[in-house]
C-alpha cells in the first residue's frame, strides 16, 4: 500500500503495523464487512416482503393459502433457524439443478443414483467454466434466499400479530363506508399496522444483524472466514510473520457488531417516536402530552 | 442389521457408549433417527444446564441493574450490552480463542495447580458462553418485570410490616417471576435452539461425537440428500420445544395460581428477545 512497505523485514513497531494492516488480503477482509452490510441491505426488504406475503396468506379467505401461512409463520416456533440455513441453500441448489437437468440434458439417467446427486455438465450451477465471481455471487444469492425465508417467517409472525392488533372498530368503520376488503387492507389496515409491528420488527433487525456471522457456515467468504485466515499464526514463510492473533481479530469483529447494535438502537428509537405520533397508544399519548400546546 | 440392533449400537453414541465408528454405508432411516436423536442428548444437556445456571445469574444481574449503587449498575449494564449486542457465534469464537491462551499445564494458585485444559472442550467452554449469554438476555427480561411490579403490591407488603429480604422473597420476587415468565419462556426456547450453534463454533467435537445437527449434517453430506436428515432434526426439535413449552406452562400456572382466570396458556411470541 504505502511506498515504504516494499521490504517488510526492515520495518519496526507502528510502521510495521501500518504496512501489515494494509496488505491485499487485509483489504479483502475489510471488503467482507461490506459484504455483511450488503447482505443486510438486500435481505431486510426481501424478508419483509416474504413476511408480508406470509401474514396476508394467514389472513386469507382461501383455506389452503391460510394453511400455508400458518405453517410458514409457525416455522420459527419449533425449529432452530440454523437448520434452515443449512437446509434451504442445498435444497434450492439441487432444485435449480434438477430443473436445468430436465430441460438441458438429453440423458434419461435419473438424477438421484443411490446416494449421489448427478446432473450433466450443462446443468451445473454455476457452470464449471464460469468466472470465480459468478460462483461467489451465486453463493451470496443462495445465502440471501435462505436468510429471507427464515427471517420472512419471523416477520410474518410479527406482521400477523400487528394486523390482529389494529382495533377491529377501525376496520368495521371502513367497511361501513362501503370499502371493499382490498380497500380496507390498503387504506386502513396496512397504514395502521406499522406502529404495532415496529417493536417486533426492530427486534427482528437486531436478530438479523446478529445472524450474519452464520454466512461463514454457508461457505461465503465473510468476516469470520477472513478473521480465521488472517489471525492464524503466520510462519517466517510469510512476509509478515506473527503469532496466533485470532483473538484480536475476533475482538475487532465484536466491536463492529456492538457498534452496529448500538447505532441501530438509536435509529430505531427515533423511528418508534416518529411512528407513534398521533396514534391511540400509550406512546402516542405521551407524545401528545409532551407536545407544546 | 435390524433397527433394534442399530438403536442398541448408536442410541448413546454421542456420550461415548456403543459403537465407536459412525455408519459408513446404508444410511437407512433407522440409523438417521437413532443418531440424530442421540445427538439431541447434547442439546438437552446444554439447554438444561445453561438455563439453570443462567437463571440464578440473571436474577443477580437484574437486581444489580436495578440497584441504586453505581458500581453495581454499571457492570450489570455493561454485561447485558456486551452479550445482547454481539452475535452468539462470535462470542463462541472469542471464548475459545481466549481459553486456548490459558497455560496448558494449569494455573498455580497458592501451591495448588488448577487444571485449565478442560475449558477448551465443547462441553465446558460452550456451556459457559451459553450460560452467560442466556443470563444477559434473561436479566434484561427480569429487570423489565421488576420495574413493572405494581406499586400497590409493595405498599401492601409495607403495610403488613414486611421489610428488606422478607418483602423481596415473599412479594417482589414472586410477582417479578410471574410478570417475566411468558417472555422468559421465549428466551428458553431461543436458547434451546441456540445450542445447535455449539458444534459450528470453535470448540472441537470430540471423536465424532456431536449434537443433533452434527449428525444431521453428517448424513446430509454423505447422502447428498438434505430432505431426510434435516427434517428429522427439525422434527426432534419441534417435539422438544413442545415439551419445553408444556413444562414452562406448568410453572406459569403455578405462579399465577392465586389469580383466578389469569393463568391462561402462554402465548408464544417470538422476537421479544434476542
Amino acid at each position: 500500500m504505502f511506498s515504504y512497505c516494499a521490504d517488510p523485514s526492515s520495518l519496526e513497531g507502528l510502521v510495521w503495523l501500518s504496512c501489515y494492516l494494509t496488505t491485499a488480503t487485509h483489504m479483502m477482509f475489510y471488503a467482507s464487512f461490506g459484504t455483511v452490510l450488503l447482505l443486510l441491505a438486500i435481505t431486510a426488504p426481501i424478508a419483509l416482503l416474504f413476511g408480508f406475503g406470509g401474514a396476508m396468506a394467514l389472513r386469507s379467505r382461501i383455506a389452503p393459502l391460510r394453511w400455508f401461512g400458518g405453517i410458514y409463520t409457525s416455522m420459527v416456533r419449533g425449529v432452530p433457524d440454523i437448520i434452515f440455513f443449512l437446509f434451504v441453500p442445498i435444497a434450492l441448489d439441487q432444485g435449480f439443478e434438477w430443473v436445468r437437468h430436465q430441460i438441458l440434458c438429453d440423458s434419461d439417467a435419473p438424477v438421484r443414483q443411490g446416494n449421489d446427486f448427478v446432473v450433466c455438465a450443462a446443468a451445473k450451477l454455476p457452470l464449471n467454466s464460469a468466472a470465480p465471481w459468478v460462483h461467489d455471487a451465486y453463493g451470496i444469492f443462495l445465502a440471501v434466499i435462505a436468510f429471507s425465508v427464515v427471517f420472512g417467517a419471523f416477520a410474518a409472525n410479527v406482521l400477523s400479530g400487528a394486523m390482529a392488533a389494529v382495533p377491529r372498530a377501525q376496520l368495521e368503520t371502513a367497511e361501513a363506508y362501503g370499502m371493499t376488503p382490498r380497500q380496507v387492507n390498503r387504506r386502513v389496515l396496512i397504514p395502521q399496522m406499522w406502529t404495532y409491528a415496529l417493536p417486533g420488527l426492530s427486534n427482528l433487525w437486531m436478530i438479523l444483524i446478529k445472524a450474519t456471522p452464520l454466512l461463514f457456515i454457508l461457505g461465503v467468504e465473510d468476516i469470520v472466514y477472513w478473521a480465521r485466515e488472517l489471525g492464524g499464526s503466520k510462519t517466517s514463510a510469510f512476509a509478515y510473520p506473527h503469532p496466533d492473533w485470532r483473538l484480536y481479530y475476533f475482538l475487532g469483529i465484536l466491536v463492529f457488531y456492538l457498534f452496529m447494535t448500538w447505532i441501530s438502537e438509536r435509529v430505531l428509537g427515533r423511528v418508534t417516536r416518529r411512528l407513534s405520533r398521533g396514534q391511540a397508544t400509550m406512546g402516542g399519548e405521551a407524545l401528545r402530552k409532551g407536545a407544546p400546546a | 442389521m435390524s433397527c433394534l440392533q442399530t438403536i442398541q449400537d448408536y442410541a448413546l453414541r454421542s456420550i461415548g457408549y456403543g459403537e465407536r465408528l459412525l455408519p459408513r454405508e446404508g444410511y437407512d432411516l433407522c440409523q438417521q433417527f437413532t443418531l440424530i436423536g442421540s445427538g439431541l442428548i447434547w442439546n438437552l444437556y446444554f439447554a438444561v444446564l445453561a438455563l439453570s445456571f443462567g437463571f440464578v445469574l440473571a436474577n443477580a444481574v437484574a437486581l444489580a441493574k436495578a440497584s441504586g449503587n453505581r458500581w453495581l449498575r454499571g457492570p450489570a449494564n455493561g454485561f447485558i450490552f456486551l452479550f445482547r449486542g454481539s452475535p452468539l457465534f462470535i462470542q463462541f469464537f472469542i471464548a475459545y480463542e481466549a481459553l486456548v491462551l490459558l497455560p496448558r499445564a494449569g494455573i498455580d494458585v497458592m501451591g495448588i495447580t488448577v487444571q485449565t485444559s478442560w475449558l477448551t472442550r465443547a462441553w465446558a467452554g460452550a456451556l459457559i458462553v451459553l450460560t452467560l449469554n442466556t443470563a444477559a438476555y434473561s436479566a434484561q427480561i427480569f429487570h423489565g418485570a421488576l420495574m413493572s411490579v405494581p406499586k400497590g403490591d409493595v405498599e401492601a407488603a409495607d403495610a403488613y410490616g414486611m421489610t428488606g429480604w422478607t418483602r423481596f422473597r415473599r412479594v417482589i420476587w414472586p410477582t417479578m417471576m410471574r410478570l417475566a415468565w411468558p417472555s422468559y419462556t421465549n428466551e428458553a426456547i431461543f436458547l434451546f435452539h441456540a445450542t445447535t450453534l455449539v458444534y459450528f463454533s470453535g470448540f472441537p467435537a470430540f471423536q465424532q461425537k456431536g449434537d443433533a445437527l452434527y449428525y444431521a449434517s453428517y448424513f446430509a453430506d454423505r447422502t447428498f440428500n438434505p430432505f431426510v436428515a434435516y427434517p428429522i432434526a427439525a422434527g426432534y426439535f419441534i417435539l422438544a420445544t413442545l415439551a419445553l413449552i408444556w413444562a414452562f406452562g406448568r410453572v406459569n400456572r403455578r405462579l399465577n395460581r392465586h389469580l383466578p382466570g389469569a393463568a391462561t396458556r402462554i402465548r408464544y411470541r417470538p422476537l421479544m428477545t434476542r
